[in-house]
């Protein structure tokens, strides 16, 4: 028999059922809920009189649109309000666990799940959330879904899905210094563009990956959505294990060793075929900053906005246009020109303490320019106690940023954390999108360093000029 | 869900690669509770402007009243919202046809009553001026066929279950669990044995419910 992929062995694990035709229904292991995507799901079940298959394979907690500004206090009345409290009520009766947003372990879905231990390796995971394909770092087959799908798990435990075809980003070499992960995935999504993994769940392997983090891979597989693929996922090794160990919901003393064999048995099988195969040598990378309106039209920062005169193409060419309409931009000028006026640190990609402590690397001792308003968002309040603790809030608040409390904020704007018409934002975030950030903003998408590196410059930079170790 | 068998419409053209959920539905307006009624801001920030009504094509009669949009490529790419097929479907377009789709809006369209079709190379640009023309399109889910002003019948694909279930109007849930509770039961005990670990139901949940988490 071939080998089996990564993919292959934790679909093969939840096969309920194959049909006739192809298609699999696949059982659920977890659920993570938010406020966004649930009244819907929750008012079906309601008006059928359903209830839930286990309550215990969900967790809830409303990360898009609190308020960043303040957790002491209840939101004043308004949608926002109506949304959570909405959730919370769902979640009473339905039977689920509820994260208020004055717990310490609120935070955004993407950021809170591998931190309870909730997320596992070889698990299925859904979330009414596309960026869900963050938990395949720990070896979970992990995607978003929408709100009549989370119905179904709610009642069903299971989806009828048919299986992706397989692809393999192989990453190569060290990461330059300056040159992070996430300049890793917007190179990537910018070489296969934003449909180059359609059809596809992505295994990212290679030499590159037993040096990253668990933060590094939840950054990697994150943007996997923004390749166009629902799935992206990393083989578990010891610093998976090492990061779940002792979580809260990871397995108990007892269980932990047969888990642990069984979780390193799930890593790709060495004759295992894959459909399609990618290389990218990561020490040939430079910074990377997004130009235009979605994340394939990035460019390294050495670079200038591209000219849509050069492109051949006309359908392509008309979406350029139309790009650096939105966004303000004039073809030919370097990106390091681009003068910005709002700085956001944070999301699920990149709200985690080690985007924190690179950020504040660069921000210490320094000044956010003139005319620039920056806001420091934790992925969740774990991870805002523990920059606490080093004194990152200090190094951010020190050279003129705003220190927030957790939730998705500035990422998609459904609070009152917003870009005003025109404005033009150098973001951590996933989503460049037209009105991602507020209606008429422009996002430039980076990493934490090169946001941090833009704060202080006043304008678009390259991290690597600013004497960095 | 809602069945869908034929629909006889002229089509709206938006000839636009990666139009994504953002664009089709703003997240401002995610924190409405209702699927109903969120036609009004389909398109928001391109049908309206400072209040009044922009000439996007769905503003324009005819289009106004399409229940066929022509798309490009990429349609419906990025954040998972139903709301995007909520609007959609609430301001009256029950199939979408494009070069290619978001997979999560795809997705989401069967669960709606609404028909995403795969169009490609000569046959996605007949539709596109067909609706340009605003003539009006055919379209069969059951002989999985689009009809094109001239007479010509243009073949689509579409999974036989999806299928099924849009023919029908099924509600897919509900036949899950009359049909596989046995086959999930049993499912359900061989992973508890086998992978004991990811049974949250042996107090582990509890436990994180008792904590204290909360702040003073
Ligand atoms: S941080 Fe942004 S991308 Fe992530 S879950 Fe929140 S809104 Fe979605």
């Amino acid at each position: 028999m071939a080998g089996r992929t990564l993919y292959d062995k934790v679909w093969d694990l939840h096969v309920v059922k194959n049909y006739d035709d192809g298609t699999t229904l696949l059982y659920i292991d977890r659920h993570l809920v938010q406020e966004v995507s649930s009244p819907q799901s929750f008012a079906g079940l309601a008006g059928e009189g359903r209830t839930l298959r286990r309550p215990a394979a969900h967790i809830a907690v409303a990360d898009h649109a609190v308020p960043t500004r303040f957790r002491d206090r209840a939101l004043p009345d308004g949608l926002a309000a109506r949304q959570l409290s909405r959730l919370e009520a769902n979640c009473e009766r339905f039977g689920i666990k509820y994260i208020p947003m004055n717990d310490d372990r609120h935070g955004i879905v993407h950021v809170i799940g591998p931190e309870l231990g909730f997320t596992l390796p070889g698990a299925t995971l859904v979330c009414g959330d596309s960026h869900t394909s963050t938990h395949g770092a720990f070896g979970a087959l992990a995607f978003g879904i929408g709100s009549s799908e989370c119905e179904c798990v709610f009642a069903t435990q299971t989806l009828r899905q048919r299986k992706q075809k397989r692809m393999r980003v192989m990453l190569e070499g060290a990461l330059p210094a300056g040159v992070t992960v996430k300049d890793i995935i917007l190179a990537l999504i910018a070489r296969i563009g934003t449909t180059g993994g359609a059809g596809y769940a992505i295994e990212y392997a290679g030499s590159t990956i037993a040096g990253l983090s668990m933060e590094a891979r939840m950054t990697l597989c994150n943007m996997s959505i923004e390749a166009g693929s629902r799935v992206g996922m990393v083989a578990p090794d010891e610093a998976t294990l090492a990061y779940l160990k002792g979580r809260p919901l990871a397995p108990t003393a007892g269980q932990w060793d047969a888990a642990a064999r069984h979780w390193l048995s799930l890593a790709s099988d060495p004759d295992a075929a894959f459909d399609l195969e990618v290389a990218l040598d990561v020490s040939a990378l430079s910074p990377q900053v997004s130009w235009g309106t979605n994340p394939g039209e990035t460019a390294p920062i050495t670079g200038t906005v591209p000219d849509p005169a050069a492109e051949a193409d006309p359908a392509r060419r008309s979406k350029m246009e139309r790009s650096l309409a939105y966004m303000g931009l004039a073809p030919n000028t370097p990106l390091t020109s681009i003068a910005i006026d709002r700085v956001f640190i944070g999301s699920c990609t990149n709200g985690r303490i080690e985007d924190l402590r690179v950020a504040a690397d660069i921000v210490r001792g320094r000044r956010v320019a003139p005319g620039v308003s920056g806001i420091v968002v934790p992925g969740s309040a774990s991870v805002r106690l523990q920059a606490e603790a080093e004194g990152l809030d200090r190094v951010f608040t020190a050279a003129g940023f705003e220190w927030r409390e957790s939730g998705c904020s500035m990422c998609v704007a459904m609070n009152d954390d917003r870009l005003q018409p025109g404005e033009r934002c150098a973001s951590t975030s996933n989503r460049n999108f037209e009105g991602r950030q507020g209606m008429g903003g422009r996002t430039h998408l980076m990493s934490p360093a090169m946001a941090a590196a833009a704060a202080v410059s006043g304008h678009l930079a390259d991290v690597r000029t600013f004497g960095m170790a | 869900m809602q069945s869908f068998t034929t629909l006889e419409s002229i089509a709206a053209p938006l000839p636009e690669a990666d139009v994504d959920t953002d664009v089709i539905f703003p997240a401002r307006f995610l924190l409405l509770l209702d699927k109903a009624g969120l036609g009004k801001h389909l398109f928001h920030e391109r049908r309206y402007r400072e209040g009044r009504l922009t000439d996007f094509v769905l503003n324009r009669p005819p289009y106004d009243r399409a229940q066929i949009l022509v798309a490009d490529a990429n349609f419906g790419s990025g954040s998972s919202r139903e709301h995007a097929v909520w609007a959609l479907a609430d301001f009256g377009i029950r199939c979408v046809i494009a070069p290619s789709f978001g997979e999560i809006f795809f997705a989401n369209c069967f669960k709606n009553g609404v028909l995403p079709i795969v169009s490609r190379g000569d046959d996605h640009a007949s539709v596109m001026s067909a609706a340009q023309a605003a003539k009006p399109l055919r379209v069969d889910l059951e002989r999985q066929q689009i009809a094109l002003p001239d007479g010509e019948a243009i073949g689509f694909d579409v999974e036989p279950f999806r299928r099924r279930a849009l023919l029908s109007g099924l509600d897919e849930i509900g036949t899950i669990l009359s049909e596989e509770a046995a086959a999930i039961a049993a499912f359900e005990r061989e992973q508890r044995a086998q992978q004991p670990w990811l049974w949250l139901e042996d107090g582990r949940m509890e436990r994180l419910v008792e904590t204290e988490g909360r702040r003073k």
